[in-house]
């Protein structure tokens, strides 16, 4: 392999028809270069997608009541029923691998009243009662204060955490809202933190949301025991997906409602959601790798096609070589070496333009700002490893025929012929 | 060194089969300088083709220094010729791209012998067909009667057995051709063994031995006075 006279050999035939061998490289280099581009954009599509699912703990899923739809021991049809905070517990002990359970009650909503009032002021926001473990479920950054913890549970303080969007509207632009007093549905609140979601976290609606202790939620707004819904997460290895009818199980039977009850027990599914999606940029990343790799084809049987020619022209050549006792698969290693060397080198060629594109693309989209659904287009070091694998496999196809036809070269025809 | 007994070889052109050797017996003992001669159309570049392992034979047995040579792989025979053999062509068939001394060493990288071994003999090789200084030209460079002794260092870098050389002086002109059978005459004085195939005369008799070939068959081998070719240069 690392043989000098070889490599020497290899250089001298690639370079005695410069011209030949460029636009020869070219096609495989325009077929690298290709799969190298689309899988970026691919990427590129993908993380701008992405970015739309934020932060969220991608693991989740949601969980909330709905009317039963059978009668089941007793109880009619058309039940409206509530979790109760003893279904947490109960979903803990009774199924296993997750993370965070986090009972939530909520106040306000799409197209809501207003519901909050401070000094002058008042606008419509969505107050939920909450763990503090939702921050890790749903993340936001506390700009400053601090969030909820559980001496703000257990005491059932009255404290609020006020989104960037609500302290804008509610307070003017150099006021501290901090020790400050809400009124959240006539419950006077003390503001104690403010946080700011990142930008694809629900968007301008998510800034606009107060959170305040689950107890004290529930005290103030009349809930007793009762939870509005669940936002759960499985922990990382087990997926939510699997996990969700067991709990779904749970609930119905600590509510009484037939098991074949499909309706009363509503869930949304942030993994399967996820996967979905995901298995949509797998397809794309499909597409790309087809569409390149039959680009790269096209150049792959240019190699060949001119190791053929080379083949044929070194004739004479090889005859003399044969006749002077080379070997017959020296003479084949040579040839394949000649193509992988120039299909390499070529692609190698191609992957350097592709990332070059690629950084003036991304550089571009620095400059003009974020784009709808396109972030940050690239290839990873597994990409173009596996690309370079692509070419030593297609250089080693694209030498394998002219190789065989080499050896069959016989000497004594190839010495006759003048 | 060489023996051949009842040698058959025919070739199919279409539908009728050409039989080109029909029946060679024929010796050549270790130190021996033998021309074959014929016409074109004897059967001699075939005779040779055999010789060389570059072509098989139909009937018949070919032993080499006592090595029975029939049926031989590809990877065999060229193991075979490189070390049996050395070949001397009309054309030269150097390798175009290589200096004169990579063309010398190339049998023996054939035999991967270190390169530093390879260069040093090629240019004792080189040396002693007198082109040493050339060693770093290449073949475009050279005159026609300097490339044939390139080759002919060639054939000898790998000391093979038996010198085999098809019409070595076809290509040059007469001066040039008795320089080059000079230097055959002085590799055979050394005590290597030399066949030629040539249809000139004057060459012929400075080998040894001439066999002559008609139509397939041998019809003359005899000793003759060798004519030494530096009286002439």
């Amino acid at each position: 392999m690392f043989n000098r006279d070889r490599w020497r050999e290899i250089l001298e035939v690639l370079t005695k028809n410069t011209w030949r061998t460029i636009f020869t490289a070219f096609g495989v280099c325009w077929g690298i270069f290709i799969l190298i581009v689309l899988l970026a954009a691919g990427k590129g599509l993908e993380n701008g997608i992405k970015k739309d699912f934020g932060d969220i703990a991608t693991n989740t899923m949601f969980m909330w009541t709905r009317a039963t739809t059978r009668a089941y021991e007793g109880l009619p049809q058309g039940r409206r029923f509530e979790f109760k905070i003893d279904d947490v517990q109960a979903i803990r002990d009774n199924v296993p691998n997750l993370r965070f359970i986090s009972p939530r009650n909520q106040l306000g909503g799409f197209g809501g009243n207003n519901n909050v009032v401070y000094g002058i002021r008042t606008g419509a926001y969505n107050v939920y009662g909450d763990y503090p473990e939702i921050i890790n479920q749903d993340p936001m950054a506390v700009t400053s204060g601090r969030f909820l913890n559980y001496n703000d549970i257990n005491e059932k303080r009255k404290v609020a955490i006020i989104g960037l969007g609500v302290r804008n509207d509610l307070y003017d632009k150099d006021e501290d809202p901090l020790g400050t007093y809400i009124k959240i549905q006539g419950v006077n609140f003390l503001v104690i933190g403010t946080y700011k979601k990142n930008d694809s976290g629900g968007g301008e609606e998510g800034q606009k949301e107060i959170f305040v202790p689950f107890t004290s939620f529930s005290q103030a707004f009349n809930r007793g025991e009762d939870v509005g819904w669940m936002a759960i997460t499985a922990n990382d290895g087990s997926s939510i997906s699997v996990l969700k009818d067991k709990i779904v199980n749970v609930m119905k039977e600590r509510h009484k409602v037939h098991p074949e009850d499909t309706r009363a027990v509503g869930y949304f599914d942030l993994y399967e959601q996820y996967n979905r999606v995901e298995s949509l940029f797998g397809a794309l990343k499909a597409v790309a790798y087809i569409v390149g790799i039959m680009v790269l084809l096209s150049g792959i049987i240019g190699v060949s096609n001119i190791m053929l020619i080379v083949v044929k022209e070194r004739t004479k050549e090889i005859g003399i070589r044969r006749a002077l006792g080379e070997q017959p698969w020296s003479i084949k290693k040579q040839i394949l070496m000649e193509s992988i060397f120039l299909t390499l080198i070529s692609g190698m060629v191609g992957i350097i333009f592709g990332s070059l594109v690629i950084f003036g693309i991304n550089s571009l989209l620095d400059s003009v700002g974020p784009v709808d659904m396109f972030m940050s287009p690239s290839v990873s070091v597994g990409v173009v490893t596996g690309a370079l694998t692509i070419l030593m496999i297609s250089g080693l196809l694209a030498g394998f025929i002219p190789a065989q036809s080499a050896i069959r070269v016989r000497p004594i025809e190839a010495l006759r012929t003048e | 060194m060489i023996e051949i007994k009842d040698l058959h070889k025919s070739y199919k052109m279409g539908s009728n089969s050409l039989h080109v050797l029909k029946g060679i017996n024929f010796k050549v003992e270790a130190g021996e300088l033998v021309a074959i001669m014929g016409s074109s159309g004897s059967g001699k570049s075939t005779l040779l083709n055999i010789l060389g392992m570059l072509d098989e034979l139909d009937e018949g047995t070919y032993t080499l220094d006592g090595v029975p040579i029939k049926n031989l792989s590809e990877t065999k025979a060229a193991q075979y010729r490189n070390k049996f053999l050395g070949f001397i062509f009309q054309s030269f068939n150097l390798i175009n791209y290589k200096s004169a001394a990579e063309n010398v060493a190339l049998p023996l990288y054939y035999q991967k012998v270190p390169r530093k071994e390879r260069q040093e003999k090629a240019l004792q090789y080189l040396d002693k067909v007198g082109l040493k200084p050339w060693a770093s030209h290449h073949p475009s460079e050279l005159s026609g009667g300097q490339k044939q002794r390139v080759a002919i260092a060639r054939a000898m870098a790998a000391e093979p057995k038996v010198l085999l050389a098809d019409e070595p002086t076809g290509a040059l002109d007469s001066k040039t051709s008795y320089e080059v059978m000079d230097l055959i005459q002085k590799i055979n004085d050394e005590g290597n063994t030399i066949l030629v195939v040539t249809h000139e005369e004057d060459i012929a008799h400075m080998c040894k031995r001439i066999v002559h070939l008609k139509d397939g068959v041998i019809v003359e081998d005899k000793k003759v006075e060798q004519v030494r070719a530096d009286q002439y240069v």
